[in-house]
Order: structure tokens, then sequence, then C-alpha cells
């Protein structure tokens, strides 16, 4: 399929909206939140279009607290051994946690996604930005819970004004996202006035996660200075594609009428007296510090380039010497400054950038002047050192694409820099790739993949399968070397790696293989502590580390916060508490805000605790759906170490230096190979070690299954979930 | 535009600015619902605090709720605000206003009622460049 649509300003909307069919219309009773719950959720059904309202019950509310939480809980209800992504008893559930929505503390925001991956066949979880979710708990529901396929496409369309839930058939609207959020905004607005436009907010995908395993996630807010929507993304793991193959257009929300209160907590001035005080850290601190509110994270591509931590040539090398050219610097000019860019109201951290009036150079919007929201430290690393390309308005360019396509950066940044590996090695070749020649730096044959990824053709369709699939697909029909590709191709579990070099730091490595979901750095993020200041010198205190942040980072998620705000602001004294990378005083303000919102006594070890039952629910759904246990923690060797001659000896000090003083090898007359081979041995049986380590710190065998003790410690030993596990003991 | 000017040397800390501003704005005599706020220092003497319309906290709004009116004062639009007191946070002066009992954030709107109250001249009005 090819797609010029117009743009959205020459599309009569109203003759559009006649276009529409609807299908059924659900009236429900209002419901106003009470101390941080509404206590039902919105279910859907596209097959039967069934909708209705499910309670909560209060078990559930009590062992899996929201967010991530219930959209896990959901899908353990929902699926049963072998479901698979596309199938129509798979769900995607949008859900809040209690404290999400409140307007007063940075970051309160965001939604949690998940869904069976179409890369990993497990549970992926997601968290977004954008004005959904808030607007969809405002309109009476902690979770959206869609089932089924339609026959269709439809538009799902809460009005949280009128209590009503209308599925509309909706056939010519386009579905790339920065025309389509835009439209759908604009037609279910109650006017034009901003007011009435920020009361909207649109989920969609776009074409090419019709067309791949990569498929994302855009959730819109409308910008009332730009006068226009921005778009932020639930990225990882295919979300987009189950969206698209469940045949959504979109899904829409209006809740006019935001007010701080809305949330109704226990106690309101608890809330704004905590959110005030890191609003004043903010403004005190960021200049000083991360200045998130300059350069959002692409800060984070010099500080990751001077530590050999920025991945180039996929995964290869960690650092360029013209890795700062995707850096901060260039993002003085391309960023619009100065504005409030919170993705939800109050976030003053405010990373939400966005470059303005950039002219397309490429694909069907060739000549637009178009607004690209970010791009991120991820999408830079991805699409732009991972690959070779070194040039941050090319790699503006992907993102635009990537974003509007409905495609995950950094699944497409990491398959990228693994094909043209593969190209280079002489695997792929223009034959195979219908012409694109895909050595690194080739910036026109990457944006080239991607728009037949769009278009549903060529290449593209072959790589949008993800980089497990890839693997298999090169070494049965095109000879590779399966050895080379298992550890040169940057996925575990089905997920390609987000973009840090992992090779020297076992944490991370460790943090990387053990993720519930596949490798994202989202549950961990340990390689300053362990790599540069060392301060996890055992394999105890590393897997303490991976039994502390993983829970802590997981708890965002199911209270309904973002994490940025955690620790990258600090106040000006963290550095003199005892444990300075836990930031205590913010440890304190996420205990303090969910006593506010929910009333209930909260301690920091309750905190963990709730994170904990989440995390080991996860675990066993993994498990029913085929994975779970040790096989599937293995990482691939290039995120241990140096796979090739030319990797080991681009950093041979550094590894002879090991060999020397941890092995008490002399590398001198060894030949590059026999010390490769040295160091794998050494650093493979450490990743082990770190696994039965980690494995029994989270009181799991030494299978990677959480024993029926820790289930029952948890309260979280139901029956069907013992069953599952006791097949694996 | 007009602003409200301070002679801290002058205060004798009779709060009777506060008082007056409360009303002004809330109807009510809560000092701790006053714009401008007065703290006694150790050696008796006081610190004025009140909104000098710089105009730092528009930008910050997230729905352009502040803004500066015709004649120069700095207002917030009430019906816009969503309460995330980001404007609070980021006063470089320390004027905006968070009290419990008070929905929103408020500041100073230059009204001036707060100086025909104050018996020393410690505070008045002055029309400076805007």
């Amino acid at each position: 399929m090819s797609c010029k649509c117009k743009k959205s300003e020459d599309i009569n909307v109203k003759d559009l909206r006649k276009s529409h069919k609807k299908i059924a219309e659900f009236s429900f009773e209002p419901k106003e939140i009470y101390r941080g719950y509404a206590d039902r959720t919105l279910y859907i059904n596209l097959s039967s279009n069934e909708v209705k309202i499910k309670p909560v019950p209060e078990d559930m509310k009590d062992k899996f607290t929201g967010g991530r939480g219930y959209g896990i809980k959901y899908l353990w209800d929902a699926t049963k051994p072998g479901t698979k992504w596309n199938d129509p008893e798979n769900e995607i559930i949008i859900a809040q946690g209690p404290i999400g929505g409140i307007t007063q503390y940075p970051g309160a925001g965001k939604s949690y996604v998940a869904t069976i991956s179409p890369l990993t066949d497990i549970a992926i979880d997601s968290n977004v930005g954008g004005y959904f979710g808030p607007l969809c708990k405002f309109s009476g529901f902690d979770a959206l819970e869609i089932q089924g396929k339609a026959g269709n496409d439809v538009i799902v369309f809460i009005d949280g004004d009128n209590n009503k839930v209308v599925i509309e058939e909706a056939p010519e609207e386009c579905v790339n996202s920065h025309i389509l959020a835009e439209l759908l905004t604009k037609m279910y607005a109650d006017s034009d006035a901003d007011d009435d436009l920020r009361s909207v907010s649109v989920v969609s995908a776009g074409q090419a996660a019709e067309n791949t395993r990569i498929g994302m996630l855009n959730f819109s807010y409308y910008d009332v200075r730009r006068k226009q929507c921005k778009l932020k993304q639930a990225g990882r793991g295919g979300i987009g594609t189950v969206f698209r193959d469940k045949k959504i257009k979109a899904l829409v929300v209006k809740k006019s009428n935001i007010k701080g209160d809305l949330n109704n907590p226990a106690d309101l001035d608890k809330v704004i007296k905590t959110g005030i005080k890191l609003h004043k850290e903010i403004h005190d601190n960021d200049d000083k510090q991360c200045r998130m509110r300059v350069f959002g994270t692409t800060q984070l591509v010099d500080a990751m380039n001077a530590h050999d931590l920025l991945p180039v040539k996929n995964f290869q090398y960690g650092s360029h010497p013209e890795g700062n050219k995707l850096g901060k610097e260039a993002f003085i000019n391309l960023f619009e400054h100065g504005l409030p860019d919170g993705c939800w109201y109050g976030c003053t951290l405010a990373c939400a950038h966005a470059v303005p009036g950039f002219e397309l150079k490429t694909g069907p919007y060739k000549g637009e002047k178009v607004l690209v929201d970010g791009p991120e430290y991820e999408t830079l690393a991805g699409c732009g050192s991972n690959c070779g390309i070194f040039d941050a308005e090319k790699v503006v360019e992907c993102n635009f694409y990537c974003d509007t396509y409905g495609i995950d950066t950094i699944s497409f940044g990491t398959l990228c820099a693994f094909v043209m590996e593969c190209y280079e090695r002489g695997i792929l070749n223009k034959e195979i790739t219908g012409g694109l020649e895909l050595n690194f730096g080739n910036w026109e044959a990457q944006m080239e993949m991607l728009h037949q990824m769009a278009r549903g053709e060529g290449f593209g369709m072959v790589a949008g399968q993800g980089v497990h699939r890839m693997k298999k697909l090169f070494i049965e029909q095109y000879g590779a070397d399966a050895k080379l590709l298992q550890d040169i191709g940057m996925e575990a579990k089905g997920l390609e790696y987000s973009e840090y070099v992992s090779k020297e730091s076992l944490a991370q490595q460790g943090g990387y293989g053990t993720t519930n979901k596949g490798p994202q750095h989202d549950e961990n993020w340990l390689i300053f502590l362990d790599m540069i200041r060392n301060l996890m010198p055992t394999f105890e205190d590393k897997a303490e580390a991976l039994y502390y942040f993983p829970l802590f980072r997981t708890w965002f998620s199911i209270a309904g916060l973002c994490k940025l705000p955690w620790n990258d602001i600090e106040p000006a004294d963290n550095h003199k508490q005892a444990e300075p990378a836990k930031v205590p005083e913010h440890v304190q303000n996420y205990v303090d805000l969910f006593t506010a919102v929910t009333g209930k006594p909260f301690s920091k070890e309750e905190l963990l605790r709730q994170s904990e039952r989440v995390y080991n629910l996860q675990k066993v759904l993994s498990l029913k759906l085929g994975k779970g246990t040790r096989k599937f923690d293995a990482i691939p060797y290039r995120s241990v170490g140096p796979v090739t001659v030319e990797e080991y000896e681009s950093r041979q000090d550094r590894y002879d230096k090991q060999l020397k003083e941890i092995l008490g090898i002399n590398p001198e007359g060894m030949s590059t190979e026999e010390k490769m081979a040295a160091l794998r041995k050494y650093r493979e049986e450490r990743y082990e070690t770190l696994l039965d380590t980690v494995y029994k710190r989270r009181g799991w065998t030494q299978n990677g299954v959480p024993t029926i003790e820790k289930l029952e410690e948890l309260g979280i030993a139901y029956p069907d979930v013992v069953e599952e596990v006791k097949k694996h003991l | 535009m007009k602003i409200v000017r301070t002679k801290p040397e002058l205060c004798i800390g009779c709060r009777a600015c506060e008082e007056t501003c409360s009303k002004v704005l809330h109807k009510d005599t809560n000092n701790e619902k006053s714009a401008i706020i007065i703290t006694e220092k150790e050696n008796s003497t006081f610190d004025i605090n009140v909104c000098n319309q710089c105009g730092e906290c528009i930008p910050i709004c997230p729905v352009e709720a502040i803004y500066r009116a015709k004649n120069g004062t700095v207002m917030i639009n009430k019906d816009k605000c969503v309460h995330c007191y980001a404007c609070v946070g980021f006063c470089p002066n320390l004027s905006m206003r968070y009290q419990k009992d008070v929905t929103g954030p408020f500041k100073c709107i230059s009204c001036g009622a707060c100086t025909r109250e104050c018996p020393t001249g410690a505070i008045f009005m002055e029309e400076v460049q805007g």
C-alpha cells in the first residue's frame, strides 16, 4: 500500500466524520476518582463489539496496585499457554496507577501499556507520556482493556464528558500518526479553541506497524503554544503491531476541565507541597545537573561517548570521534527552547523537546515542513551512531518517519545496525537486499528500508521481522554462520537491545539479561555504579543491585509515574547521603505521595513489595507463555565482550590488562584469537555465576523460576499461578 | 506598569498589608492567604516579599493560564489553571503563592490596597518600565 495523505489542514473534518459508521455505542454512569482510583476498568471486545465496565476486585487492587500491575494481571487472566500475539484473546491494556494524573508532581502523566509481544511471544510493557492515560482515568477508568479483533478499521471514542463509548468504522483516514492525531483531535474536540483541543488525546500507530513486528503506539497531546499535536511513544515490543492487527485505527478520549484535584487524593495539601518542592529543586538545580529542560536526553550521547558506552556500528565499539555530532551541541539550534515541554501538566523537568519546521528530504512527505518530537538519546544512538550515521539532522528525519509510521526507533536502530554488519560481512548482498547498499553510514539506504516497511515491500519486510527472526532466516536461507549471528545479533528473548554498550559492566549485562520483557534499560541502568564507580565489587553486591533497582524502577510503572524525575534531577545535597544512587529524598517523596493520594500507610519496604508481586507474576506469565526459564536469560556475546579481532584490538590495552591482572595470563606472545578465547571463557563464566547469585537473591530456583515459598510470601500463590510454577520445579 | 515597591527598613511588622490583601483576594482576613508576606528577622527587622511582575512564570505555565494584562500586571486565569504549581516552584522571587485553603496559585495583582493600609510607607506603588 502506498500512502500519500493530505495534510490535516487540507482535509474537511466534518466530511470525513460522515464516512464513519457507528457499530456500537455504550453509555456509562460517571464515576469520580476516589483516592487515586476509579476501581473500574473499561473492557472492549472488538470481535463482538461488547463494551462493559468491569469493577476492579479489592484483592487485585491490593496485590497489583495499578498501571503495569493491572496490565499483567489482565493478561494473565486473558491468555492460556500458547496464546500468541495475534490471537483474538490477546489484549492491549492501557492503565494508569493511583498517583497518575496528578498535576502537581513532575512526571505523573504516564500510561502503561501491556500486551503479548509479536517479537518475544511473552508480555511486553511499555510506558508513554501524553494525555491519553490521565484523560481516560478522569473519564472514570483505571484501565482500558481491549480484546478481540475488528473486521474493519475502527476508531474507539471514549467521551468522558458525555459518559459514552462509541466504536466507529473509519475507512478513510490515513493511519500515519502525524496526520491522524492532528485530524482526530480536531474531529472529536468540542471546538477549535485551545482548551477544547487539549481535552482530546489520540492513540495511533502507522503504516509500518502493519507490516513489521516492531510497531509502536503514539500517544498525543495538543500543545497550546505550538498549536499542534505532539506525540509520545509506547515504543517497545511491537504493541503497535498488535494494535493494527486488531484493526484499531485509533483510540480517542475526550475529557474537559482538568483540574488538580480530580484524583481526589486523601491529602491534597501534601501532594501539592511535595510537588512544589520538586518544581523548586528543578528550577534551582537542572541548569547545574543534567539540563533536561534544555537538552532532554540528548545530553546522554556526549556522556556515553565519553565513557565508551555509546553503541557504534552494531555495538562493536563504545565511542566514535564524531559521536558528539549527535549530542547536545547539535540540539542547541535544532530544538525550540523556552517552552514548557512536559508531556503532562506540571512536568517541569520538561524533557519532551521537539524540532520545529523540519523539512523532510525523503519519502512520501518529502519537501513538507513538520514538527519532529525528539529525538531522544535512544534514537540518536540507535538510528545514528549504532548505524555509523553521525549527522543529527539525518537522525531527526529517521525519527520522524519511525514515529509517523508507528515503529519503535530502538528496535529499528538495533536491527538496522545488525543488517548493516551482516551486509559488511558479506552475509547479505545487494541481491538479497533488493539493491539496498546497507553499509554502515548509508543513511539513504537506511531511510529506504524504513519506507519499504511502510509500503510493505522489499527487504524492509524482512528486516521488520526483527533481529531474532532475521538470524534464523539468514542462517537457513543464506548459509550464515550461526555462531557469529548469535554473537552479533543484539537481541534477547526476541527483543532488540536498547542502546548501551554493556561489555565492561557485568551488572548491566545481568540487568539486560534478567529483565522480564527483554533487554530494555528501564529496569536496570547500573553501568556507572558498576563500571565507573566500582560500587558493587562482589557478585552479591551486583545481585543486590539487580534485586533492588528492577523492583524500585518497576514501581514507577505500577504507581503511574515517570522515572526521569527520580534521578535526572537530584537534591543539591544528594551526594552526602548514605546511598546517593538511590536518591533517598526522592524515594521519600514517592512514599509521601503514595500515602497522600491513597490514604494508605506506606513505606520504602512496601514499595518494593508492591513491585515484587507484579514482577513475579510477570515472570510466571512468561513461563505460561513458553519462556521464563534460565535459558531465556542468555545474552549475545557482543553485549559481554569483544566478538571479533577488530573489536579486541580496538581496546587491546584494556583487554590485555584484564588478562594479566585478573586472570594472571601473560598476553605477550598470544595471538588475538587466543586472547579473545581466554577472555570469553572468563566473562561467560562470570555471567553464569551472576545469574546463580541473582536468582538466589530474588527467591528463584537456579532455573530462574519463582519458588512456591516466594509466591506465598508475596501473597500471590493463587492456584493457577502455583500450578504453572510447579511445571518448572 | 505599576508595581508594589518596598522599603523594608520602614516596616514595623503590623501586617495590615497582609490582612488587606487576604480580604481583597479571598474575602477573608487570614494573613496566610496574603500575596504580600512579611517575615520577621532575628533583630526585629522585617522582610517584605511581593511579586515584582517580572513575568518569568508566564512561559512556565503549560496551559497559558498566566498572562500579562494590558496594564502590565501578571495575572492568572483561574478557569484555565490546572493547579500544577509549576509557577510557584519556578518563581525566582518566591512570590507566587500556595495556601492550602485556596484553590490554585495566587499572586499580587498590583491593586495597591496594601500600600494604602501601610502606616509607615514601607510599601508603595511605583510606575516602572514594563
